[in-house]
C-alpha cells in the first residue's frame, strides 16, 4: 500500500481515504457523484487489503443508513459524497445525532442550487454548521484547506466522532478534493473510547438500543437539553490558524480553499505594508467565536471572504464586539479567482 | 407439571400496545418463538422501523437500533456488514418496507445481504391513522381513498414476496397468514426457513404476513380476521416464491 513511502504526490480526495484507513475505518459506503469520485475508487481498491469492507450503495439515503448501521457496533466507518448527495443524507444526519452515533460524512462540497455544477463553492456553510437535517442538532465541521489536512482532519474526525458520539463532518470543496500537493504520512496514534453503547448481542449483559424516538413526557426535552449540552462540551476542540494578527488593522476571515488562496492575498498585503491579517476557522462548528471576538477588542476592521453570497458572515457578525466593521466579499459559483483579484478587494476596505 | 403455553425468552414480559384483533402481536409473538428455537436471542441485532411496530425495543429482549422510516435494510446492512456473526433481522410494515424502502429493500436482497426481513402487510398505513399503502386493495376504502382505491389514479397492490422472488440474491421468500391454526404453523414454518438463509449464508430471507388493522379497517377483530381469508388471501396468494438450496462449500471456511 502508499502507505509504506513517507511522502507521496496525491488528490485530496485520496488523501481524506488514506486519512481514513490510517484511523482504522473498515467500512465504506457510498454512491458516486462529482467531484469526489477517487474516495470511493480508493476505498474500493484498498479497504479489502485491511480486512474491512466497502459498498457501492444504491443511494446516498441507502449509503448514510448503512453508516448509521455499522457505526451503531461501534465500528468505524464513513461515507462521502458532494453537495446534491450530502443533501439526502441529511435524514440519516439527523437520526445518528438524535441516537448519539458517532460516524465520519465528507462533503467534498459542488455548487447549487439544484443540480448546479461542479466548480468550488462554499454554499453549503449553513447547510453544514446548522446541523442540515431536521431538529436542533448540530455535527462538528471540519474545513481543510490543503491536501495534508484533508488527511490530517479526515483522522481527526473519527476521533472527534466516538469523543462525542456524534457525526462528524468533513468539509471541503471542488478545488481541495481535485488538487494534488506532497502528502506526508503520519502513523495514526490510537486513542481509547470506550463503546458501552455499542450493539454487539445481548450476551453477558441487558439488552439495549439505540434511538431518537422520545414519547414519554419531558423525556425530549431533558433529551435535547442533553445534547445541548454536549455541543457546548465540542468547544474545546474549537480551531483555528491565525497570521499576520499583531498590528493588524484588517483581518480576513475566510476558510477551506477561500483562505488558501487569500494566504497569498495577505501576504501581498504585508509586502506592500498593509497590516492585514487572517484568521481560518479550522472547525466551522463550533465557531472560533471567542477568538474573534477578543480579536475584534484590538481590530476595529473585519472582511469575511467566501465563496457564496454571504453566510459564514453572519457567524463572524454575531462573534465580533459591537461597534467592529464587519465587510464582507463573495463570489458565488464560477472561477476561483487569482490572489491579486482579492488584494483588490482588500484595499477597498483597508481603513485608511 | 409440564408448561405448555410460556411467553418466548425472546420477549420481555410486558402487554404489547398493539389494539385488539391486531396481528402485529401474533407476528411478534411468531418471530420470537422461532428465533428462541435457533437461541438466537444473545446473537441477534434488531433493525426496527418506523410504523405501529417502532417500539420493538420494550418488546424484544435483545440489541435493537432504530431505523428511519423505510431504511431498515440499508441500517440491517451496515449492522452485518459491521458484524457478520451476529443475527440481524428487520420488522417492517407495507408503507415502511414497500413504499418508501422499496430502494432499501429490492437492493439488499439483490446484493444478497445475509439479512432476514419480516415484512407485515396489513393493506394499510397504521401508525399514521389508516391512509393508502401500495398493498391497499383495488376498491379499498382509506383515509386518502375515501371513494376506494382506485388503480387507474392510485396504483395497484404491490407484491413484494413475487417481487423479491425474481432477485438473484433473494434466498428464501414467502407469503403466509395467522388467520388460523394452519396458517399458523406455516407461518412458522416460513420464519424458520427465513432465519435459515441467514444462518446458512444462502442470502436474503424474505416472510410477508398477511395481517389485520381493526381499527383502520373499522371492523371488528373477527370481521378483520375473516378479511384476510376472504379477500387477501385471493388477492395475495400464500406460498413459497423462492427457496435456495446452500452453496457448495467453497473450500474456505
Ligand atoms: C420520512 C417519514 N415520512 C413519514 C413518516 C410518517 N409515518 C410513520 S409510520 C408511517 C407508515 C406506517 O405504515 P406501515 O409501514 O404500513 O406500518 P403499520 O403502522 O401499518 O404497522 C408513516 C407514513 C415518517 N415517520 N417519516
Ligand atoms: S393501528 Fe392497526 S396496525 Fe396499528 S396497532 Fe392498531 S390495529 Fe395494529
Amino acid at each position: 500500500m502508499e502507505k509504506k513511502r513517507k511522502k507521496a504526490l496525491v488528490k485530496g480526495n485520496e488523501a481524506v481515504a488514506m486519512g481514513a484507513i490510517e484511523a482504522g475505518c473498515r467500512f465504506y459506503f457510498g454512491y458516486p457523484i462529482t467531484p469526489q469520485n477517487e474516495i470511493p475508487e480508493y476505498m474500493s481498491a484498498h479497504l479489502p487489503e485491511v480486512g474491512g469492507t466497502f459498498i457501492q450503495a444504491e443511494s446516498e439515503i441507502a449509503s448514510i443508513n448503512m453508516l448509521l448501521g455499522a457505526c451503531s457496533t461501534g465500528a468505524r466507518a464513513m461515507t462521502s459524497s458532494s453537495s446534491p448527495g450530502i443533501s439526502l443524507k441529511q435524514e440519516g444526519l439527523s437520526y445518528m445525532a438524535g441516537s448519539e452515533i458517532p460516524g465520519v460524512v465528507v462533503n467534498m462540497s459542488r455548487s447549487g442550487p439544484g443540480l448546479g455544477g461542479i466548480s468550488p463553492s462554499q454554499g453549503d456553510y449553513f447547510q453544514a454548521t446548522r446541523g442540515g437535517g431536521h431538529g436542533d442538532y448540530r455535527v462538528l465541521v471540519l474545513a481543510p484547506d490543503s491536501v495534508q489536512e484533508c488527511y490530517d482532519l479526515t483522522m481527526l474526525a473519527f476521533d472527534m466522532s466516538d469523543k462525542y458520539t456524534n457525526p462528524v463532518l468533513v468539509l471541503g470543496d471542488a478545488m481541495l478534493g481535485q488538487m494534488k500537493e506532497p502528502l506526508e504520512f503520519k502513523k495514526y496514534q490510537p486513542k481509547k473510547f470506550e463503546k458501552k453503547w455499542a450493539l454487539t448481542g445481548a450476551k453477558g449483559r441487558k439488552a439495549q438500543f439505540l434511538k431518537s424516538l422520545y414519547l414519554d413526557d419531558g423525556e425530549l426535552t431533558v433529551h435535547n437539553w442533553n445534547l445541548f449540552a454536549k455541543y457546548k462540551r465540542m468547544k474545546e476542540d474549537i480551531r483555528y490558524e491565525a497570521l499576520f494578527l499583531d498590528e493588524a488593522r484588517l483581518v480576513v476571515v475566510a476558510f477551506g480553499s477561500m483562505a488558501r488562496v487569500l494566504k497569498s492575498s495577505v501576504k501581498m498585503a504585508q509586502d506592500e505594508g498593509l497590516k492585514v491579517g487572517l484568521i481560518r476557522p479550522i472547525t466551522l462548528f463550533p465557531y472560533p467565536a471567542e477568538f474573534i471576538r477578543e480579536t475584534s477588542l484590538q481590530v476595529k476592521n473585519f472582511l469575511a471572504m467566501e465563496l457564496n453570497t454571504g453566510q459564514m458572515v453572519e457567524d463572524v457578525r454575531l462573534s465580533v464586539e459591537p461597534g467592529t466593521q464587519v465587510d464582507f466579499f463573495g463570489l458565488p459559483p464560477g472561477s476561483l479567482p487569482a490572489p491579486d483579484v482579492f488584494l483588490k478587494e482588500i484595499k477597498k476596505v483597508y481603513p485608511e | 407439571m409440564k408448561q405448555v403455553f410460556k411467553r418466548p425468552d425472546c420477549l420481555v414480559d410486558i402487554p404489547f400496545h398493539f389494539c385488539p384483533g391486531c396481528h402485529h402481536g401474533i407476528i411478534h409473538r411468531v418471530v420470537a418463538e422461532v428465533l428462541d428455537e435457533f437461541n438466537l436471542r444473545e446473537k441477534a441485532i434488531i433493525a426496527a422501523s418506523v410504523g405501529c411496530s417502532v417500539f420493538m425495543y420494550d418488546y424484544f429482549d435483545m440489541d435493537v437500533i432504530e431505523a428511519p422510516h423505510g431504511r431498515a435494510a440499508a441500517v440491517a446492512t451496515g449492522v452485518k456488514r459491521a458484524r457478520p456473526d451476529n443475527f440481524v433481522f428487520t420488522y417492517q410494515g407495507d408503507g415502511d418496507l414497500a413504499a418508501i424502502g422499496t430502494a432499501e429493500i429490492i437492493h439488499a436482497a439483490n446484493r444478497s445481504e445475509k439479512v432476514t426481513v419480516f415484512f407485515v402487510n396489513n393493506t394499510i398505513y397504521g401508525m399514521t391513522g389508516g391512509q393508502m399503502a401500495p398493498t391497499t386493495m383495488i376498491g379499498q376504502l382509506s383515509t386518502t381513498t375515501p371513494r376506494g382505491r382506485d388503480p387507474q389514479e392510485a396504483g395497484h397492490p404491490i407484491h413484494m414476496a413475487e417481487l423479491l422472488a425474481t432477485l438473484a440474491g433473494t434466498a428464501y421468500s414467502a407469503r403466509v397468514a395467522v388467520n388460523n391454526v394452519k396458517n399458523l404453523m406455516k407461518a412458522k414454518k416460513a420464519t424458520k426457513q427465513a432465519v435459515r438463509a441467514q444462518l446458512d449464508k444462502k442470502g436474503l430471507g424474505f416472510v410477508e404476513y398477511l395481517s389485520t388493522c381493526p381499527t383502520n379497517w373499522k371492523m371488528t377483530p373477527e370481521k378483520a380476521n375473516r378479511r384476510i381469508a376472504e379477500e387477501l388471501i385471493p388477492i395475495f396468494p400464500l406460498g413459497v416464491f423462492k427457496e435456495e438450496q446452500a452453496p457448495a462449500e467453497a473450500g474456505v471456511g
